[in-house]
C-alpha cells in the first residue's frame, strides 16, 4: 500500500525522508516530507519502530510485575510513570498512602518533571546550534539524578512508588543532596536563560515559527506545558489535585503565541515552579516515623533464619541493610494497605506470618487483586496528562490496560503544523514537542 | 455559572433517551453506555455550549472475547470549562465491527482510530485514512485482540 503523501504527491516536488534514524529525530521516527524548494507542502510521520506491545503484555503481566514495563514508557521521568500507574490501582483499592510518602512522591515527581523539561530543551537547544546548552542541562540533571540514585538506587528503571506508599524512605543526608540539586539547577537555568532566552540565532528559528492556535490545541487533546504555551489554562496538579499538591503554592506560566519559543519558554518557567515545590516539600515534609535514622549492621538472611531458631520471643533479629530488613520500622510512615505491600524481609526470614504473608502477595492468582471494574486516573507528566485506564476483572492481571501517552496526542498535530513552513524549522518544532519513543509507540 | 454533572447526565437521558442504554459510576467515574448509532450526535451535542466537551482525551477499545457484542470502544471526553471528564461505551458486534469514525469532530481521532484498527480490527467509517500505526504492512492479525498469543510468529515479509 503506498503512503498517502505518495499517492497525493504533486508534479515538480520531491520527496524526501527523514528518519527513521536521524540525529534530530529523538529515537526513531520517520518523517516523510514532501518539498517544493525548502517549502513543506505535505508531511507525513510513521512511528511504531520502538513498538514493545506494552498493554499485549500487562494482559500477561500480575499488577505488581507490571510495575517494571511503567518505567520503560516515558523512560525519562519513570518516577511519573511510577505514580500514575501506582496512583490508579490505589484509586480501585481505596488505599492512600502516609503523609510522609506522598511528599516523597511529589519531590520526585517534581525533580523527574524537571529532568523531563531538562532533557527535553537540551536537546531542542542542541539541535538549533547550542551545544553548551545542553552540556550545561545535561549536568544540571546529574546533580537530580545524585538524589535519585541515592534514594531510589537506579537512574532510570526505578520501580519506585509502590501501591501503597514508596519502596523505601530517603537517605538519611538527602536534604543536603537536594539542596545542591537545587542551587545547581537554579545556576544552570539561570545560565541558559543568558544563552537562549534573547539569543537571536535562536529567536529567530523560535519565535513565530509553528503557531498553534488555542482551538487547535484542544481539537488535537493536547495537554501539558504544550497545551499551556497556548494560553490555556490547565493543568491537571491544578484541575485535579492529586497526593499533597492542593497544599503547595505553585503558579501555572502560560504563553500567548503558541509558538516554539512559548513551548521553551514555558517549560523553562515550570522547572522553577517544580523547584519551587520541592523546597516547600522539604519544610512540610513529616518527620520519619522511627526516630534511629542510621542504619546498624544486621545479620545476613542464612544467621538471622539461624539466630531466629534459638531468640527469644520478644528479641528483636535485624537484618542486614541490603534486604529491606532494618527498614521495617520505616514502614508506618512510608507504606500502608494491608494486602498489597511486600513483607519486611525481617519478618519473612524468621517468623511464619511474615512468610505467609509474603507468598499471598507473589503466589500466582493471589497477589494484588483490584476489585472487579475498571478505572481512569491521570497525573501531570512531564509532557502532559499522563492517564492509566485499567480494567479489573477480580483477578490478579489487568484485563485491559491503556496508557494515555500525552505526547502521541502532540505528535499526532506535526503533520498539520509544520505545512508551510521551511525543512528546517521541523527541527526546534519537532525538538519543542518533546517526543518521548517510549511513550509514543509503547 | 457552571452546570452540574448531574445536569449534564440528566439532559442527555432526555436527549437521547432512546440511545442510551445505561448509566453507572465506578471507582468514581460516570459511565455512559450509547448505542453506537448515535456516539457522532452525542459528542457533537456536548461539544456545543454550555457543555463544552472539546477535548477527547482518549479513545480505545476493549475485548470481551466470547460475548456476542465483542468489542467495546471507550471514549474519554474532557470539558476544559467544566473540569470534568466523562467515559462513554459503545458495544461493537464481532461480525460488524464498525462504528463511525470522530474524524471530523476531534483531530486526534485521526491517530487514535488508527492505532485501534491497527490493534483490534474495528473499521471506522469515514475515517480519511485508515492505515496501520504501529505496525506495518503485511502484519497478520490484530495484536490485542485475546485470541492473539503472546508470542505469535509473523510471516516474513520482502524487503521494501
Amino acid at each position: 500500500m503506498k503512503y498517502r503523501i505518495q499517492q497525493e504527491a504533486r508534479e515538480g516536488t520531491m520527496l524526501i525522508n527523514m528518519g527513521p534514524s536521524h540525529p534530530a529525530m529523538h529515537g526513531t521516527t520517520r518523517v516523510m516530507l514532501e518539498l517544493d524548494g525548502e517549502k513543506i507542502i505535505n508531511c507525513e510521520l510513521e512511528m511504531g519502530y520502538l513498538h514493545r506491545g506494552f498493554e499485549k503484555i500487562c494482559e500477561n503481566k500480575t499488577f505488581f510485575n507490571m510495575l517494571i514495563y511503567t518505567d520503560r514508557m516515558n523512560y525519562v521521568s519513570p518516577l511519573i510513570n511510577n505514580t500514575g500507574y501506582v496512583m490508579t490501582l490505589e484509586k480501585m483499592l481505596g488505599i492512600e498512602a502516609p503523609e510522609r510518602a506522598q511528599y516523597i512522591r511529589v519531590i520526585l515527581n517534581e525533580f523527574s518533571r524537571v529532568c523531563d523539561h531538562l532533557t527535553a530543551l537540551a536537546a531542542m537547544c542542541m539541535e538549533c546550534g547550542a551545544f553548551t546548552v545542553f552540556l550545561y542541562m545535561m549536568k544540571a540533571r546529574e546533580y537530580i539524578w545524585d538524589l535519585m540514585e541515592q534514594t531510589t538506587g537506579a537512574r532510570m528503571t526505578t520501580s519506585f512508588i509502590r501501591v501503597g506508599g514508596v519502596r523505601s524512605d530517603f537517605p538519611s543526608d538527602w536534604k543536603k543532596t537536594t539542596r545542591i540539586a537545587i542551587d545547581e539547577t537554579r545556576k544552570v537555568l539561570k545560565d541558559c536563560h543568558g544563552l537562549m532566552s534573547k539569543n537571536k540565532i535562536f529567536l529567530n528559528r523560535t519565535r513565530d515559527v509553528a503557531i498553534v492556535t488555542s482551538e487547535l490545541a484542544i481539537n488535537y487533546g493536547w495537554t501539558g506545558p504544550c497545551l499551556r504555551s497556548t494560553g490555556v489554562n490547565y493543568d491537571v496538579r491544578k484541575a485535579f489535585p492529586y497526593l499533597v499538591y492542593d497544599q503547595l503554592e505553585f503558579e501555572i506560566p502560560l504563553g500567548e503565541r503558541g509558538d516554539n519559543f512559548d513551548r521553551y519558554m514555558v517549560r523553562m518557567q515550570e522547572m522553577e515552579q517544580s523547584l519551587r515545590m520541592v523546597e516547600q516539600c522539604m519544610a512540610k515534609i513529616p518527620k520519619p516515623s522511627s526516630s534511629s535514622e542510621s542504619v546498624t549492621k544486621g545479620l545476613e538472611p542464612a544467621e538471622a533464619i539461624k539466630a531466629s531458631r534459638t531468640k527469644k520471643p520478644e528479641e528483636r533479629i535485624k537484618l542486614s541493610p541490603n534486604l529491606e530488613g532494618t527498614e521495617k520500622e520505616k514502614y508506618p510512615g512510608i507504606l500502608s494497605g494491608k494486602k498489597c505491600i511486600v513483607p519486611p524481609k525481617e519478618d519473612t526470614y524468621t517468623n511464619i506470618e511474615g512468610l505467609i504473608s509474603h507468598f499471598k502477595l507473589f503466589m500466582r492468582g493471589h497477589g494484588i487483586r483490584p476489585p472487579k471494574g475498571e478505572a481512569y486516573f491521570a497525573v501531570e507528566g512531564g509532557s502532559g496528562e499522563l492517564g492509566f485506564y485499567i480494567i479489573s476483572d477480580g483477578t490478579d492481571k489487568p484485563y485491559r490496560l491503556h496508557l494515555r501517552a500525552p505526547c502521541f496526542h502532540i505528535v499526532a498535530a506535526l503533520e498539520e503544523i509544520v505545512r508551510g513552513n521551511y525543512l528546517a524549522d521541523i527541527i526546534p518544532t519537532f525538538g519543542s514537542m518533546n517526543m518521548i519513543g517510549g511513550e509514543l509507540d509503547r | 455559572m457552571a452546570i452540574s454533572k448531574e445536569k449534564i447526565l440528566e439532559d442527555l437521558k432526555q436527549k437521547f433517551s432512546d440511545n442510551i442504554l445505561d448509566m453507572t459510576a465506578q471507582f468514581g467515574d460516570d459511565i455512559i453506555h450509547i448505542k453506537k448509532e448515535a456516539l457522532q450526535d452525542i459528542v457533537n451535542f456536548l461539544k456545543e455550549d454550555p457543555y463544552a466537551f472539546t477535548m477527547l482525551l482518549d479513545l480505545t477499545c476493549v475485548d470481551y472475547q466470547g460475548e456476542e457484542e465483542r468489542f467495546e470502544m471507550v471514549y474519554h471526553l474532557f470539558s476544559l470549562s467544566l473540569n470534568l471528564r466523562l467515559r462513554f461505551k459503545a458495544r461493537l458486534k464481532q461480525n460488524d465491527c464498525k462504528i463511525v469514525s470522530l474524524t471530523p469532530i476531534f483531530k486526534n481521532a485521526n491517530w487514535l482510530e488508527r492505532e485501534v484498527y491497527d490493534m483490534f480490527g474495528v473499521h471506522f467509517e469515514g475515517h480519511p485514512y485508515l492505515r496501520r500505526l504501529f505496525m506495518y504492512d503485511g502484519f497478520e492479525g490484530h495484536p490485542l485482540r485475546k485470541d492473539y498469543p503472546l508470542r505469535k510468529q509473523q510471516p516474513k515479509i520482502d524487503l521494501r
